[in-house]
């Protein structure tokens, strides 16, 4: 009965915040920063709490996710441009040597499937290396993985250097919401799951693990593979969202980007990384954009302000946090209707107690 | 004939130029509780390390219900170091990882204590099922395993509660006190459901009244379970109380074997553990 309540309760909320999300659609111009920050947010998260089932969960510090989220934005790329738009993307390579244009739907879990297939193969060799070792060998495949598609020969199909365009694309917000949700449950499912217990185990432990009979390369591998397929859609995300694709956008930059949200958000935390994601994105593209420009105080102009200074502003705040919150904001716990409905009860006896002495 | 379930056959680990076990032998019959003592250094913790399939051997070999799960022989440079016996005595070499053996049924706890720190009681018992189970990824992932599911975590509650760990099941295993840490380690081995089980050092950093419950704990445990128990152990009244046989180990080398009394009457044991007269 419990169980049933939870889940109505669930139902209900998730139904809420997409017609929230129709409405605002409705109510603001779609040029509003609001409608960047909810889609890039989303499609982040997604890439983040992937690289948490990895980094936070089975505890193996990979920094491959760029390169990863590379492939995923590739695959869906290529495989999406229409028959007729062809011969103008691919307008140095003959029209291309892919055949076929699949529909979104196919082409976003192909994406995922492909990136998976790498990673695997990738994982093979790597996952063999334990901590800083592994974190630099996977940044080594992203960079070749970004090297290769960008090489002159696999022109045909990648468009070497160039531009991929002219692919379907997302308008609403509500589709990276969807895809992000869904792959956010799947993963949810599978840390609940005998399985996450196992990644959680070779995390806290790796000799007791194997003690309790859990194949280390067999797990470690799993989960490589399974966080890199949503990193591939999250990268697929990323493609429909940017509406152009170029392999030298996706630089080890971007895993230092999505890292950050992690620690933020707190390894070992799902709705950390989603809250931190959304935060990250709307500090570093709304919030702050004012410390960009020069203001003006009747004459007075404000020192500092300037092109660039909103980068410094955001680093203070990203030192600051992992200062003071160095779990994170999440820690390893996740938020939840229980858990704030009890969070809020306590509060409020606390100030019942407050009130009574005197 | 008897039930051997574990044979140690001429094992020597050897580290380098140093020897840690040497030319070790011993047998180990269904359903008897046996320990190996010895003073620090002595090579105990290494022999486990080579059951479990932590370590290679770097010569001997290791039989488990008559199945050899581990055989070595020396290679690669250990050839031209090797300075222990029967060189040429084993030709095939046999490695299993530590997992394969605990699906095999020798599950075994650590002198100091590794359980998963940040997770539950539960979930530390939990974990130790996931090895017997026949889902896989997706069955796991998408809920299609309740009943088995539900089966483990009933089985499971009922171990906590019969170790007395049931009020406990929802915190983090770190924040129980010393002893139950040291129980709970015990539950967990006993989750995996095996035949042979490793204690290493059970009763370190226990008071005797602790160390007599526990001696009591580990006979019902092997009568309960129907286990065989091979434990180390520097308490001589546990040792003592509980064994069938002894094992005594001095430098890697086996000193003595025998009863508890043939083994506290034995001249070399008292002699290894308090050292010689320098004149007689």
């Amino acid at each position: 009965m419990k169980m049933k309540n939870k889940i109505i309760t669930a139902v209900v909320l998730i139904m809420a915040l997409f017609v929230l999300l129709l409405a605002l659609e409705r109510i603001l111009p779609p040029s509003s920063m609001l409608f960047v920050v909810l889609k890039k947010g989303a499609i982040y998260a997604l890439v983040a709490v992937s690289m948490n089932l990895l980094n936070g969960f089975t505890g193996l510090f990979s920094l491959g996710q760029a390169g990863f989220m590379l492939i995923g934005a590739y695959t869906y790329a290529i495989l999406t441009i229409p028959m007729e738009a062809r011969g103008m993307v691919y307008q140095y390579f003959d029209g291309g040597i892919v055949p076929l244009a699949l529909p979104v739907i196919l082409a976003i879990p192909l994406a995922g499937l492909v990136t998976a297939i790498f990673a695997y193969l990738i994982g093979l060799p790597v996952l063999r290396l334990k901590s800083d070792y592994l974190a630099i060998a996977t940044l080594g495949f992203a960079e070749i993985i970004r090297a290769i598609l960008q090489w002159d020969k696999l022109g045909p199909i990648t468009n070497g250097s160039n531009l991929l365009k002219l692919y379907p694309v997302f308008t609403s917000v509500i589709f990276p919401f969807a895809v992000t949700g869904v792959c956010i449950a799947i993963i949810v499912l599978l840390i609940n799951s005998s399985y996450g217990r196992a990644f959680k185990a070779i995390r806290e432990d790796e000799t007791a693990a194997e003690a309790m009979g859990i194949n280390l390369a067999h797990h470690k591998q799993l989960s490589f593979t399974i966080s890199s397929f949503f990193a591939g859609i999250g990268g697929a995300l990323l493609a429909m969202y940017q509406t152009t694709v170029q392999a030298s956008a996706f630089r080890a930059t971007m895993t230092y980007e999505i890292l950050l949200i992690v620690v933020i958000g707190g390894i070992g935390s799902v709705t950390g990384s989603c809250i931190s994601s959304f935060l990250f994105i709307a500090c570093s593209e709304w919030w702050l954009r004012f410390l960009d420009n020069t203001i003006f105080i009747g004459n007075f102009q404000v020192p500092l302000l300037g092109p660039g200074f909103r980068k410094v502003v955001f680093s203070v705040i990203v030192m600051i946090i992992v200062l003071f919150y160095s779990r994170g904001i999440m820690g390893t716990k996740e938020l939840s209707l229980e858990g704030l409905y009890q969070f809020l009860r306590k509060r409020s006896e606390k100030k019942k107690k407050g009130d009574v002495p005197a | 004939m008897t039930d051997h379930i574990l044979q140690m056959e001429n094992l020597t680990m050897q580290f380098g130029g140093v020897i840690a076990l040497d030319n070790l032998s011993l047998e180990i019959n269904r359903g008897e509780i046996i320990a190996l003592i010895g003073p620090n250094g002595a090579g105990k913790t290494t022999a486990f390390n080579c059951i479990t399939g932590v370590y290679e051997p770097t010569n001997g070999c290791i039989r488990y219900e008559e199945q050899i799960i581990a055989s070595n022989h020396p290679q690669g440079k250990m050839k031209k170091l090797y300075i222990g016996k029967n060189k040429d005595s084993y030709t095939r070499v046999i490695r299993h990882t530590p997992d394969k053996i605990a699906q095999m049924g020798i599950a075994r706890t650590f002198q100091n204590i590794r359980l998963f720190k940040d997770l539950t009681v539960f979930e530390n018992v939990l974990i130790a099922k996931h090895m017997h189970m026949k889902q896989n990824v997706f069955t796991a992932t998408f809920r299609m395993n309740r009943r088995e599911e539900k089966r483990i975590r009933k089985e499971c509650l009922d171990l906590l509660e019969e170790q007395d760990l049931l009020p406990f099941c929802g915190e983090p295993a770190s924040s129980l006190p010393y002893g139950l840490q040291r129980r709970l380690e015990i539950a967990r081995a006993l989750a995996s459901e095996p035949k042979l089980l490793l204690l290493d050092e059970p009763a370190a950093g226990m008071d005797p009244q602790e160390t007599r419950s526990l001696a009591d704990f580990i006979v019902h445990v092997r009568n309960k379970y129907r286990l065989t128990i091979f434990l180390i152990e520097h308490h001589m009244d546990l040792v003592m109380r509980i064994s069938d046989r002894i094992y005594v180990l001095d430098f890697g080398k086996q000193i003595a074997q025998g009863s508890p009394t043939e083994i506290q009457n034995n001249r070399r044991v008292v002699e290894a553990y308090l050292g010689v007269a320098e004149d007689a």
